[in-house]
């Protein structure tokens, strides 16, 4: 919307084109017609979000255990997300995922789809961009019980790590409360590295070939190349990685559901988790309905604050 | 841009507080939940009709838990023979497991349309929270009518009782009657015991002294994985059993009197399992471990003993055949066991229910003596063994059936321990790995449940 007030309308139309001041005066009024043909959009939105998200917002309002009468709560269910430690370690775990999720995923694809753009026109590209992209295919519960078994006391991992001799290292990955998030986190950095690369490859055929060519007479290396030619050309990419994978990262429900039920104690308790659990296994409803509430606002300002990092329309 | 900017935040601010105004008086109409009083719409008092013939049509919806194995046969079987005795009757069976069942019955509960029968799980969390909700309705009249209230012992009964308002159990109101029993003990490899030279535990020290020699020999002790959370509170349950003594954990379970999770007795038992984590007895990586590798692990003879339901012998009766044992630990030599356990889940009758009297004409057909029998022959271990069960001399079974006959009748049956409060299963389950993980002291273990405890406690 900002760049349209940037760019003067007059100057992109053909000089014979009728102006089209006076429409837009008129289009300061409220044009109900637009709305009209909006309107079944917005009624399935309402319906099946709008609706849900004003319940949510009410029940979370209130003590209630899903059956029985509920009482006014007030923010009740909200000061209890401040005050209980084990919630507060959720929210944690959660910004320690985004690290797994998003930062690594994306950092270690820029490298790969630097690297692979250099090797020029490599064979089966498409083959390789497929397998890389495999583990956003396969369904959530299938990826945790696979690497349930990677990690277990005499999974594959501990294995390999014993037939080279690191026997000290080997652990129940999952079962050991300094390891159990992280091998969470890593999980998801597998599951995000392939979407992250087939991205970027993308954006990087769209830069034009000239930059290239400019930095190579200037005398760019490939460090220097990167810097400025390819990242600025992925700016956008970027920001659609890290909308994508932080929401990934925040909403992570499946993955702990599956691997750990949220231990070994409350190491891997995350809120979407304990959403789930206070609704449907510990009778919490409204509490389970503020912490969705205060969750999705999370992912709602993180989402705001990542478009911030979007290029302007007139930079590309 | 400049003439547009004071606009669009207006009509933005317009939307938003029409939004807030809708929601808000969306609040403040109504609550969430039923209103106040629930009409129940079917009769639940009054004369009880025993025949199901003179029913008319009816379509019976059941919701149970019997997915395993033995379970389902015996269930399946049961239903097919009374609607071969009802033609009139139509059964419509939902079977779900455990897990599934516990997140989905409040919801089929406070539908339109509940089900007949359910299986509800006794305690606070589940059967006390339908109760108060009067989703339930007591089964007292159909006790009296097929005899259930003499048949069953009383602690089995008073396991499925609560007071009308929920908050209060063990007492009151009869909410439904259980088929099977079950109870955590000690499975044993006879092979390996009998090389350390040792009998069969009967006490917790003997059981201790078993842990020491076998770890001393080199052999695993115990098979133990808590990955998935829940045998944790089976272990702690039955150290804290013979630790603290059945009436103090009836008191901590039940709510009544003013026992402590901070108690002496549960500090003890909180200190032994500690201790035997520290020392190994719990093999290595036990939290990255789950329950079936543990009991796979024990049925492959890789350890001494396994600490398990006896609904386990299933699984391990067929690997093991005759070098499995099972016995129930008693706080000392010579008085019957205590440990935990309970029966099965109750059968139920809902308040919404039409047909209240086929339902409890169905659920007698399940706990009289031929639905028992018709349990015991598919290898579960019914409530109320028939006379003329025996299983064979040797096997797991008859160990089970005797070590359930001497804890059920000799009043050594303790609650499992997630009954005491909504949110215990969580709090006990994560606090239990972290003290034999060593990241939490015994004492610091213990005033973690009575924290959780106390807040239920005022809750109510």
């Amino acid at each position: 919307m900002a760049a349209t007030a940037h760019r003067p309308t007059a100057r992109k139309r053909p000089a014979g084109a009728p102006t089209r001041e006076p429409v837009r005066r008129r289009g300061r009024v409220i044009q109900w017609k637009g709305y009209l043909y909006a309107l079944p959009a917005l009624v399935v939105l309402t319906v099946f979000l709008l609706v849900p998200l004003g319940q949510l917002v009410q029940i979370s309002l209130f003590h209630w255990d899903g059956i029985s009468v509920s009482t006014w709560a007030g923010f009740d269910n909200y000061t209890e997300i401040a005050r209980d430690p084990q919630l507060r370690a959720g929210f944690l775990h959660s910004f320690v995922l985004i690290l797994f999720f998003s930062v690594i995923p994306i950092a270690l694809a820029l490298v790969l789809a630097a690297v692979t753009t250099r090797a020029g026109r490599l064979r089966g590209v498409s083959v390789f961009r497929a397998m890389i992209f495999l583990p956003q295919v396969v369904a959530m519960v299938v990826t945790a019980t696979a690497w349930t078994a990677i990690y277990a006391p005499d999974g594959v991992l501990n294995t390999a790590l014993r037939a080279i001799g690191l026997e000290a290292v080997a652990r129940p990955w999952l079962g050991d409360f300094s390891t159990a998030l992280p091998a969470v986190g890593l999980i998801g950095t597998w599951l995000e590295i392939g979407l992250c690369l087939v991205l970027f490859i993308a954006g990087i055929g769209q830069i034009p070939a000239e930059l290239y060519e400019a930095a190579k007479l200037d005398g760019a290396g490939a460090v220097r190349e990167f810097f400025a030619v390819t990242l600025p050309g992925l700016r956008g990419q970027i920001t659609v990685a890290l909308t994508l994978t932080v929401i990934a990262a925040l909403r992570t429900f499946d993955l702990v559901y599956v691997a750990t039920h949220g231990g070994p104690g409350n190491a891997t308790s995350l809120p979407a988790y304990e959403v789930y659990n206070r609704a449907f296994g510990t009778g919490q409803v409204g509490s389970a309905c503020a912490i969705a509430v205060t969750l999705t606002a999370v992912i709602l300002l993180l989402t705001f604050l990542i478009t911030k990092v979007q290029p302007q329309e007139d930079e590309t | 841009m400049a003439e547009r900017t004071p606009r669009r935040p207006r009509r933005r601010l317009i939307a938003a507080a029409a939004l807030a105004t809708g929601v808000l008086t969306g609040v403040a109409a109504c609550s969430p939940g039923p209103s106040g009083e629930s009409a129940t719409s079917a009769k639940t008092s009054g004369p009880v009709s025993t025949d199901p013939a003179k029913a008319g049509k009816v379509t019976l919806t059941v919701w149970d838990q019997n997915t395993d194995q033995g379970a389902n046969a015996s269930t399946e079987a049961l239903n097919k023979a009374f609607m071969a005795k009802y033609p009139n009757v139509t059964i419509k069976r939902v079977s779900r497991s455990f897990a599934d069942l516990k997140t989905t019955l409040k919801l089929a509960l406070s539908s339109a349309n509940p089900p007949d029968v359910v299986q509800a799980n006794q305690g606070y969390p589940d059967m006390g929270a339908f109760v108060k909700a009067k989703l339930l309705q007591p089964v007292d009249r159909y006790a009296k009518a097929y005899g259930w209230d003499t048949a069953f012992p009383s602690q089995l009964l008073d396991l499925n009782r609560f007071s009308p308002d929920g908050k209060t159990w063990e007492t009151g109101n009869l909410y439904g009657v259980s088929q099977t029993g079950e109870i955590i003990g000690v499975y044993y490899n006879k092979a390996k015991l009998k090389s350390l030279g040792l009998p069969p535990p009967t006490t917790l020290t003997g059981f201790e002294t078993a842990l020491a020699k076998a770890k001393a020999s080199g052999l695993q002790p115990l098979s133990y994985g808590d990955a998935d959370k829940s045998p944790g509170i089976h272990i702690f349950g039955v150290v804290q059993a013979l630790a603290a003594g059945k009436s103090e954990v009836r008191k901590l379970v039940f709510d009544e009197g003013d026992a402590k999770w901070t108690d002496s007795g549960t500090l003890k038992a909180a200190t032994t399992l500690r201790r035997w984590a520290d020392k190994g007895y719990l093999g290595s990586g036990f939290n990255g471990k789950s329950k079936d590798q543990a009991v796979d692990s024990f049925g492959q003879g890789k350890s001494l003993f396994l600490l398990e339901g006896t609904w386990q012998s299933a699984v391990l009766a067929p690997k093991m055949k005759k070098n499995v044992g099972f016995t129930a630990l008693g706080p000392t030599a010579g008085q019957p066991p205590v440990t935990q356990g309970g029966e099965g889940l109750a059968w139920s009758v809902t308040s919404k229910s039409k047909h209240s009297d086929v339902a409890g004409a169905y659920i007698d057909f399940l706990v009289n003596k031929n639905g028992m029998k018709a349990a015991a022959t598919h290898g579960n271990l019914p409530a109320l063994p028939p006379a003329d069960y025996k299983p064979a001399p040797g096997t797991v079974d008859a160990d089970i059936l005797t070590q359930w006959k001497a804890v059920s009748e000799k009043d050594g049956l303790l609650p499992y321990l997630d009954y005491t409060t909504p949110t215990f299963y969580d709090t006990l389950t994560a606090a239990v790995q972290e003290l034999t993980a060593g990241h939490l002291t015994p004492k610091a273990f213990t005033s973690r449940l009575q924290s959780d405890y106390s807040s239920f406690q005022n809750s109510r």
